[in-house]
């Protein structure tokens, strides 16, 4: 099926909608939506994922614009992160009865 | 990868197959992917899923997405009567509710590949099915009360358990809908509360009410297990986690107390509490009835339709307007 | 008395008048009205209650499932608006009517909004232009009581306005997609446009009303309202490519009572459950 390249008839193109729930907090997928452009669909998140003051700003993102790692990937494109200890803080060693942090 | 699997982002990954498209299922592929379901592991959309497995998901959640959109004729009935201001906004925002979760729901079938407008067509033409709760008329505002109580009752303790589903994006919706539901029943049973508690005329229109609505409520958990054609596929793959008899006797187990202490009474001269089952044991239901309502023959199949087909064709110059502006923007944009 | 004298009234010759009738000539040749910030509250409340009940209206009947959510959103800030204004309005009188006593038990001619509210909600184009042009009149008129030396009444302004501003970006973005949309789209909305502008001049037409509650410091300056009202208008219909119709006779009445016939059918629907259970709670 061909995704929609621009708004056509009844068709409104998808948008993923990202919310943030408090200043400071990472903002968080909660949804997709159909709009005819961004306004619009930042209109349409509003009233559709943030009726209950869930959030405090509102991404929308063209769902076409979002490039995803495949689950195939998986292994080949983690993994080599697994064995990468020494980028954890456990990896090094505190001399005993010194608190470093 | 755990993380990934359970983040949010993967969910958003939309497939861009047709059922229709996908080859035979590789036995392989299907050994995988039924260990991954024993491990109790979510699948999200660009995971491998058997053909049988998309199709029926798509059925059912679309389904689902359909009876709320539907689901919000028969109390938008009601809210131009609502007898105080207080009950005319809760009923706005429940029946808002149920056009976000249709559209929450209509989204995480997208991820399954098809797109909401042939869903929706789906629905218009009358090939697809929604819940036959739906059919039946509101006649009294005792209604919303009931409809919250009894309608949402039933339906939450399905979503509860569709919430642990094996697909990750309506498992995801589901915990979402579920946190929203939580009013709806409250609220109906506050209407019915404040009914029962009311004058002669008030608790006489919520045991109407109850008479009309118990046994279509019981009827939504849809047919008996030994007349389920679709579950034991769905429980394999634990899309569904309970069996609907299982379902149905949890329901009339928690809403027996609940008209005890309303005071009415429910329309079965056979229910009985069993000791030694606990359960509360209730009389045969009318598969007839329910086969009438299913297959277009309920009291208001043709009306419901109706309106979801006028809303839809009376927007068509609105829906076509604004692609139509959206399209003159980009244009102008780019040539700037 | 009365009875016999109506018994006796085919009897009566043109311009005769007998002995001991109670006086037939009433005080005011206009309507009949309250405390000033009482009339003027319930101005702003059934304002709100109308719109917002034609509002509901649609619910389950939008053109896409995204502006069902919308429209149902406007519809519970304005009952909103008009629940905490109303209750305000019965404080005021002192007469122990709270909102729903003033909501479900006037009858029409006790209502206040202005006619633009009470039309019936036709097509979503009807709907989307009688909001932009309510809804830039409000944000306006909010604006101008926020200062109001009234704190219940500045305190609604503080929280409507936002409700309001919101609705207003959405309701002019919707005219700009309508009348820029398709041929269809644009002659449509300027049909809209075109019937409902007779309904906007009483908007902004002062009387002993607000003369009234300019004693308690509500001050609106109604010709300034209206300017800025017209440049936020001329601007959005610009964008929409849509002509704003010509100032023709206004239609008036609804501040005083005298309403169209659609508020009778809307009061009669939205009212039945109550008036069949008088004295019951829900």
């Amino acid at each position: 099926m061909a995704e929609p390249t621009g708004p056509t008839d009844s068709h409104w193109p998808l948008w993923e909608v990202f919310t943030q729930g408090n200043v400071g907090e990472p903002f968080e997928h909660a949804g997709s939506l159909h709009a005819t452009d961004a306004e619009h669909a930042l209109q349409n998140a509003r009233d559709v994922y943030a009726r209950r003051g869930e959030a405090m700003n509102l991404w929308v993102v063209p769902s076409t614009a979002i490039t995803a790692s495949a689950p195939s990937d998986a292994g080949p494109f983690f993994d080599p992160g697994n064995d990468k200890a020494y980028r954890h803080p456990q990896f090094y060693k505190a001399p005993r009865g010194i608190r470093v942090f | 990868m755990a993380t990934l699997r359970g983040s949010r982002l993967y969910s958003l990954l939309h497939m861009t197959t047709t059922i229709r498209q996908l080859p035979a299922d590789d036995p392989a592929q299907v050994a995988a992917f039924e260990a991954l379901i024993a491990a109790g592991e979510s699948i999200e959309p660009k995971d491998w899923m058997p053909a049988r497995y998309r199709s029926q998901l798509t059925r059912m959640m679309s389904q689902h997405a359909h009876s709320e959109v539907v689901g919000m004729l028969p109390e938008g009935n009601w809210i131009t009567r609502a007898p105080s201001l207080r009950r005319k906004q809760s009923l706005i925002a429940k029946v808002q509710d149920e056009a976000g979760h249709g559209l929450y729901i209509y989204c995480g079938t997208e991820t399954l590949g098809v797109d909401r407008f042939d869903l929706f067509n789906q629905l218009l033409d009358g090939t697809a099915k929604y819940s036959s709760i739906f059919n039946y008329p509101t006649l009294s505002w005792a209604d919303m009360g009931v409809i919250g109580w009894l309608v949402d009752g039933a339906a939450i303790v399905n979503q509860t358990v569709l919430a642990k589903t094996s697909y990750g994006p309506y498992a995801r919706a589901m915990v979402r809908i579920c946190k929203e539901e939580n009013f709806h029943k409250r609220q109906g049973y506050e209407i019915c509360t404040v009914l029962a508690n009311g004058t002669p005329a008030q608790r006489a229109m919520l045991q109407d009410a109850v008479d009309r609505f118990w046994w279509p409520s019981l009827m939504m958990f849809g047919p008996s297990d030994t007349n389920s054609l679709n579950s034991g596929e769905l429980l394999r793959w634990k899309v569904k986690r309970k069996t609907n008899d299982e379902l149905r006797q949890r329901f009339v187990n928690l809403t027996i107390p609940q008209a005890q202490a309303l005071g009415i009474t429910v329309p079965d001269p056979d229910l009985r509490f069993d000791p030694e089952t606990k359960n509360w044991v209730f009389g045969e239901i009318d598969w007839s009835e329910f086969q009438q309502v299913i297959s277009g023959n309920g009291p208001c199949n043709r009306e419901r339709l109706e309106a979801r087909r006028k809303a839809h064709d009376d927007g068509q110059w609105v829906r076509e307007a604004a692609s139509a502006h959206a399209a003159k923007r980009a244009r102008k944009t780019e040539a700037a | 008395m009365a009875s016999a004298h109506d018994a006796d009234d085919v009897g009566i010759a043109a311009g005769e008048a007998k002995a001991g009738d109670r006086p037939v000539a009433g005080p005011s040749r206009g309507p009949r009205l309250g405390a000033p910030l009482v009339e003027y509250l319930l101005r702003l409340g059934d304002d709100r209650l109308i719109l917002g009940h034609r509002l509901s209206e649609w619910c389950g009947h939008g053109p896409i499932l995204e502006e069902d959510i919308a429209l149902s959103n406007f519809a519970l800030d304005l009952i909103g608006q008009a629940a905490s204004i109303l209750r305000l309005a019965g404080e005021v009188e002192g007469a122990g009517r709270d909102e729903d006593a003033l909501a479900y038990f006037r009858d029409g001619v006790q209502y206040r909004n202005c006619l633009l509210v009470e039309q019936p909600r036709g097509d979503f184009g009807d709907t989307i232009v009688r909001q932009f042009l309510f809804d830039a009149y409000s944000v306006l008129l909010w604006e101008a009581l926020l200062g109001a030396p009234h704190a219940g009444l500045a305190a609604i302004a503080a929280k409507a306005i936002k409700e309001d501003r919101y609705h207003l970006r959405h309701s002019s973005e919707w005219v700009v997609r309508l009348g820029d949309g398709t041929e269809e789209s644009h002659v449509r909305v300027q049909g809209s446009l075109d019937r409902l502008w007779r309904y906007t001049g009483e908007l902004f037409e002062a009387d002993a009303i607000d003369q009234g509650v300019a004693g308690e410091g509500i001050v609106v300056d109604h010709r300034a309202l209206k300017a800025r009202w017209d440049q936020l208008v001329d601007e959005v219909l610009d964008r929409a490519t849509l002509v704003r119709p010509a100032d023709g006779p206004t239609q008036r009445g609804g501040r005083v009572g005298r309403h169209t016939e659609h508020l009778g059918h809307l009061l009669a629907t939205m009212q039945s459950v109550a008036r069949a259970h008088p004295g019951a709670r829900w």
